[in-house]
C-alpha cells in the first residue's frame, strides 16, 4: 500500500516509503521531523502550514504527500542562508510581526510568497494577500509593517 | 550602562526560534517510544452511555489498547478551583472519560492508544457506543424554565450559584425616583477564543520512581501540577513535572485543567509509555472551553442632566454542560465587580445566575468578565444619552470619577474593599477626539446622511482591572472570592559567576514577551546588559510557584517579583562591594551597574565584578552567603486599573448591511510601559479580538446542542483585510500600587472595543430609529432592521 516519493526539502532529496493518504504537512513534521511548519486547523483555513512547493505557497495540510512527489519544498527551516536571515524573517523581528508565533513559519511564507508575486503591495494588496492566513495575537497590524519592511529590504 | 532598557521598545529576545520554525510547540515534542491518543467525542448534546463495545477497534491494527470511563473510575471528577456564589454542593466537573452521562457533545466517551496518530483515528470510527439521546437545553436563561431538561441531579433548575452584589433596596429606590430610566436586555454571545495553536499533552510515567513528567499547552504549569496531583491522583506534588513548552496563544482557554491531560497521565502509566495527544480544531471547537454567553436585563436611571443615579443588572451567565476550573468566577468576581466603570454610579445592583446547559465549558477568554461588564456599561451609557438626547461624549464626562478623587471605592461595595488606584479618564477622552476631529466627523457625518450614507462613532470609555490579585481579597478566607488558592507571583533571580543572568519566573508567556520584557526590568535594575540576561520559564522544575499567565497580571505582579528580587540583588552586592573596597556598607550606593562608595562612582565595583567575588566566596564579609541569589514571592497589595477612550467611526451600508470599519482609534492608560512596542502589539491584537465580537464572531448551538459554527469555516476568525490600521495614542498615569508604575495592558483592547463599534453602529443607524441589535452585527441583522425600520 505504501508508494514511494521522492521529495526535495530545503534542498535535500528525501525518498520515503508513505501511505498514500499522508498529508504533505505530516510528511514535513512527522517523516522527516521538520517541525517548524504548524498545523492549526484541519479545514484548511488557518495557513499555518503554508510552505513554497516549487515557488508557490501552498497549504501543506491541503496536499498529499505523494502529490509532492517529485517537488521541491521550502519550509521556514531552509528560507534564510549562510546563517542569515531572510529578509521577511528579519522584518518580522524587526516589526514585532509575532506575538506567540504560532503562525508565523506559515505567514513569513505567505509573505515570502506574496512579495515574489508582488514586490511592492500597497496596504490593501498587503491585507488581501494575508486572506489565507490567520492570526490570532497581532491584529495584523505589524504584520503589515513587516511585509512593508521587508519590501524595502528586498532585492527586487 | 547608558542605555535606558525599562520603557525602550525592543526588539523580542524570543522571536529568534519564532522565526526560524526552531522553537518546540507541544506537537513538535517527540519522545522515544511515544504513542498517540485520539478520543472519541459524543455526539450528542445529552444523553445516557448505556454501553461502549471497544471489541473491533482494540483489534485494529497498530492500536494498542483502547479505554473507557469504566477503567478511569478510580480518578475523581475534575476539581472547580474558583467555586465562586456558592457553587459548593452542585459544581459538577468533566471526568477523564464520561462513564454513565454525558452533558454536552465533545465530552470524551473512549480513547485509544496507538502507534501512530492516522491509526488512532481510523480506530475511533470502530468503537460502538449506544447512547440513550435525552432532551437537550442550550440557552443560559431558557434552561432555568419550568419543564426545561435537567442536567444534573444536585443542580435544580440547572442553576449552579445565584450571586448578588450591590444594594438592592438602594438602587430600586434610586430608579424609581430618576428622571429617565433606560431598560435594555443586552446579549453577550458565546465565543470561541481561537488561539492558534490547539491544545495538547504527552504524558510519561516512571515506574520506579512514581514520577510523572507531563508536558501541556498550559498558561499555568504550576497550578495544573497542584490541581493533578493533589485532586485527581492524590499524590505529592513532588512526583509530578509539568512542562509547558512554546505556547502558540492561549487567551484564557489554556488557563484551566482538562480532561485530556489527566487522561494521558492516566494512560501513560496504565501502559507504560508515553503518550501523546494533540488537539484538531474540530476539538479545539467542542471540548476546549468558550468564552461569554450572557443574557442580561439592565435598568440605568439618570437626571434629566445626565448624571447616572443607579444601575441595575440581572445576568444570566452560560457555564457550559460542566464547569471549568475557574469558570464560576468570570462571570462573577471578574464580571460584578466591575460594573461602576469609569463612572460615579451612587446605587448598584447585581444579581447573576450561573446556569448549566448541554453546551461547552465557559471560562476566561481574554477579558474574562470585564467585557461583559464594559459592554454593558458602555451601552448603558450610550443607551441613556439617546433617550436623553444628549451627546454620548457628554453624559461620560458628566460622570466621570475625577482625578482628585481617587483612590475611588464603587459604590455599595461592589468592589468588595478594593478602590481604583489613579486615573485621569477625561485626559484620555480629550486626546482621543482631538485624534478623530470630533467635530469635524459629526459634520461629515451630518453631510453624509444628507447624500444617503450612513456613518457613525462610538465610544468606550473604558477603566479594566488587572495584576490579580492580593491572596487574601481573591482567595477562600472571610470575605474572600472564592479562588481556592492564593495569587502572589515569584522569581529567581541568579547573577552567575561571569555576571550572566538567569532568571525564572512563576508567569507563564504564551505569546506576551516575558523573555524580553522581564529581562528589561533585570537590565534597568542592575544595569546589565539585556544580551546576559537570560529569562526561563515554564517548567515546574527550576522554576519558582507561580500562580501563571492571565488577567494581565503578569508584569504588575510577576514583574513586581523581578523587580523586588532585583533590589535584594542590589543590597547584597552593595554590602559585599564595600567588603571589597573595605567601607562601611551604609555608605554604598547602586548605581547603573555599579556598586560603589556615595560620591565616588568611579571607585566602585561593577555587579559583574561582585557577582564573581560573591560566586568564588574566597572573601565574603562575616555571615555572608555565596553567590547573588536570590528568591522573591511577591502578593500584591491592591489591584490596578488602567482605563482609557477607544472610538470607532463605521459606516454601515444601506443596501447591505455590511458595516465597514472606518477608523479605530484608541487612547489607552495602562501606567508606565515596559516595552512599549510590545504594549501597541497586545493593544492591536486586542482590539482585533473585541471588534470581531461586535460583527463577526458568535458560536451558534442548535437546538439539539450541535455547535453549528463548528469549524474555521463557519466561524468567523478574522481576515487582515476586515481591519483599517489602528491609530493608537496613550497617557500615562503610573500606579501608586506598585513602585515601577506598571497596570497591565493584555486584555484593554478586547475590553474596550467591542462596546465602541456597536456604539457607532448604533450611531449610524439611529436615522432609522434603531437603538439596539445583539451582536454580532452580521449584515443580514443590519440589513434587516433597516428594513423593518423602513417599513414601519
Amino acid at each position: 500500500m505504501a508508494q514511494t516519493v521522492s521529495i526535495t526539502v530545503n534542498g535535500m532529496a528525501y525518498i520515503r516509503d508513505v501511505e498514500p493518504r499522508l498529508l504533505l504537512t505530516h510528511f514535513l513534521r512527522d517523516v522527516i521531523g521538520l517541525t517548524g511548519t504548524n498545523v492549526g486547523c484541519d479545514t484548511s483555513q488557518c495557513g499555518a502550514c503554508t510552505v513554497l512547493m516549487d515557488g508557490v505557497a501552498v497549504k501543506s495540510c491541503t496536499v498529499l504527500a505523494v502529490q509532492a512527489d517529485g517537488s521541491s519544498v521550502t519550509t521556514i527551516e531552509g528560507l534564510g542562508s549562510d546563517g542569515k536571515l531572510h529578509p521577511v524573517q528579519n522584518a518580522f523581528w524587526e516589526k514585532h510581526g509575532l506575538q506567540c508565533g504560532f503562525c508565523t513559519p506559515g505567514m513569513i511564507i505567505t509573505v515570502v510568497d506574496l512579495l515574489n508575486r508582488n514586490p511592492h503591495p500597497t496596504d490593501e494588496e498587503i491585507r488581501h494577500g494575508l486572506e489565507g492566513t490567520l492570526c490570532r495575537c497581532t491584529g495584523y497590524q505589524n504584520i503589515v509593517e513587516a511585509v512593508k519592511h521587508a519590501a524595502e529590504a528586498m532585492p527586487v | 550602562m547608558a542605555t535606558k532598557t525599562f520603557g525602550a521598545s525592543i526588539k523580542r529576545k524570543e522571536d529568534p526560534r519564532l522565526i526560524t520554525g526552531e522553537a518546540k510547540y507541544l506537537d513538535d515534542v517527540r519522545l522515544p517510544g511515544m504513542l498517540y491518543a485520539a478520543i472519541l467525542r459524543s455526539p450528542y448534546a445529552h444523553a445516557r452511555i448505556k454501553n461502549i463495545n471497544t471489541e473491533k477497534a482494540s483489534k485494529y491494527p497498530g492500536v494498542v489498547a483502547v479505554f473507557t470511563g469504566q477503567d478511569f473510575k478510580d480518578l475523581p471528577a475534575l476539581p472547580c478551583a474558583w467555586q465562586a456564589g456558592g457553587v459548593k454542593n452542585n459544581a459538577n466537573t468533566p471526568r477523564v472519560l464520561e462513564i454513565d452521562k454525558v452533558t454536552h457533545a465533545g465530552l470524551g466517551v473512549a480513547v485509544v492508544v496507538a502507534e501512530d496518530r492516522y491509526i488512532a483515528e481510523d480506530a475511533l470510527n470502530l468503537i460502538e457506543v449506544d447512547y440513550e439521546p435525552l432532551p437537550v437545553v442550550v440557552d443560559a436563561e431558557k434552561t432555568t424554565f419550568p419543564g426545561a431538561p435537567q442536567l444534573h441531579e444536585n443542580a435544580p433548575n440547572n442553576i449552579c450559584m445565584d450571586w448578588s452584589i450591590g444594594d438592592a433596596d438602594g438602587t430600586n429606590q434610586a430608579l424609581g425616583e430618576a428622571d429617565v430610566v433606560v431598560k435594555q436586555r443586552l446579549v453577550n454571545q458565546r465565543l470561541i477564543p481561537n488561539p492558534m495553536e490547539p491544545r495538547g499533552c504527552i504524558a510519561q510515567y516512571m515506574p520506579a520512581s512514581e514520577e510523572f513528567t507531563v508536558w501541556m499547552t498550559s498558561q499555568t504549569p504550576h497550578i495544573m501540577r497542584l490541581l493533578m496531583t493533589a485532586f485527581v491522583f492524590g499524590i505529592p506534588e513532588t512526583k509530578m513535572r509539568v512542562i509547558a513548552p512554546q505556547i502558540g496563544g492561549g487567551f484564557g482557554t489554556k488557563i484551566s485543567l482538562y480532561p485530556e491531560y489527566c487522561l494521558m497521565a492516566a494512560l501513560a502509566r496504565k501502559i507504560g509509555k508515553p503518550v501523546k495527544w494533540a488537539e484538531t480544531r474540530r476539538e479545539n471547537y467542542i471540548a476546549t472551553s468558550h468564552g461569554r454567553d450572557h443574557v442580561t436585563d439592565m435598568e440605568v436611571g439618570a437626571k434629566r442632566d445626565g448624571t447616572i443615579t443607579a444601575l441595575k443588572v440581572k445576568t444570566f451567565a452560560n457555564l457550559g454542560g460542566v464547569l471549568a476550573t475557574i469558570g464560576p468566577g468570570v462571570p462573577t468576581t471578574l464580571y460584578g465587580r466591575v460594573l461602576s466603570g469609569a463612572y460615579k454610579i451612587p446605587h448598584i445592583y447585581c444579581n447573576v445566575i450561573g446556569t448549566y446547559t448541554n453546551t461547552a465549558m465557559v471560562d476566561a477568554y481574554r477579558g474574562a468578565g470585564r467585557p461583559e461588564a464594559t459592554y454593558l456599561v458602555e451601552r448603558a451609557v450610550d443607551l441613556l444619552a439617546n433617550e436623553l438626547k444628549m451627546d454620548p461624549v457628554e453624559v461620560r464626562r458628566k460622570n466621570f470619577i475625577q482625578p482628585n478623587e481617587f483612590p475611588y471605592a464603587p459604590a455599595d461595595n461592589i468592589l468588595a474593599g478594593l478602590k481604583y488606584d489613579s486615573g485621569d479618564y477625561e485626559k484620555a477622552l480629550n486626546k482621543a477626539l482631538e485624534m478623530v476631529n470630533y467635530e469635524g466627523f459629526r459634520k461629515e457625518q451630518e453631510q453624509a446622511r444628507k447624500q444617503g450614507r450612513y456613518l457613525g462613532i462610538g465610544f468606550s470609555t473604558y477603566i479594566e482591572i488587572c495584576g490579580a490579585a492580593p491572596s487574601a481579597w481573591i482567595g477562600v478566607g472571610p470575605g474572600g472570592q472564592g479562588w481556592g488558592a492564593a495569587m502572589w507571583e515569584s522569581a529567581n533571580l541568579r547573577v552567575h559567576l561571569t555576571g550572566k543572568v538567569i532568571l525564572t519566573i512563576g508567569t507563564q508567556s504564551h505569546g506576551q514577551g516575558h523573555e524580553t520584557t522581564m529581562a528589561q526590568i533585570v537590565a534597568e535594575e542592575l544595569g546589565i546588559p539585556l544580551e546576559d540576561i537570560t529569562v526561563q520559564l515554564g517548567d515546574t522544575l527550576g522554576t519558582p510557584f507561580g500562580y501563571g499567565t492571565y488577567a494581565s497580571r503578569s508584569a504588575a505582579v510577576g514583574g513586581m517579583a523581578v523587580y523586588n528580587s532585583a533590589q535584594k540583588i542590589k543590597e547584597k552586592a552593595k554590602r559585599l562591594a564595600a567588603h571589597m573596597l573595605e567601607a562601611a556598607p551604609e555608605d554604598m550606593e547602586f548605581h547603573a551597574g555599579k556598586a560603589f562608595v556615595k560620591g565616588s562612582p568611579d571607585k566602585g565595583k561593577t555587579i559583574q565584578e561582585v557577582a564573581g567575588a560573591a560566586a568564588l566566596a574566597y572573601s565574603l564579609p562575616p555571615g555572608m552567603e555565596p553567590f547573588l541569589d536570590d528568591v522573591t514571592y511577591y502578593d500584591p497589595p491592591e489591584c490596578t486599573y488602567p482605563f482609557g477612550t477607544h472610538i470607532c467611526v463605521v459606516e454601515v451600508d444601506a443596501d447591505t448591511g455590511q458595516v465597514k470599519v472606518l477608523r479605530y482609534l484608541s487612547v489607552d492608560d495602562v501606567g508606565k510601559r515596559i516595552n512599549p512596542l510590545i504594549v501597541d502589539g497586545q493593544i492591536h491584537g486586542g482590539i482585533a479580538q473585541g471588534v470581531a465580537q461586535a460583527l463577526w464572531e458568535g458560536a451558534v448551538y442548535d437546538e439539539n446542542g450541535q455547535l453549528t459554527s463548528g469549524s474555521m469555516m463557519d466561524y468567523a476568525v478574522p481576515k487582515a483585510s476586515f481591519f483599517p490600521d489602528f491609530e493608537l495614542g496613550s497617557t500615562e498615569t503610573p500606579t501608586p500600587n506598585n513602585p515601577m508604575g506598571v497596570k497591565g495592558v493584555g486584555e484593554t483592547g478586547t475590553i474596550a472595543s467591542t462596546p465602541a463599534v456597536v456604539n457607532a453602529v448604533m450611531d449610524a443607524l439611529s436615522p432609522f430609529g434603531i437603538k439596539h441589535l445583539d451582536m454580532p452585527l452580521t449584515p443580514e441583522k443590519v440589513w434587516r432592521a433597516m428594513r423593518a425600520a423602513d417599513m414601519s
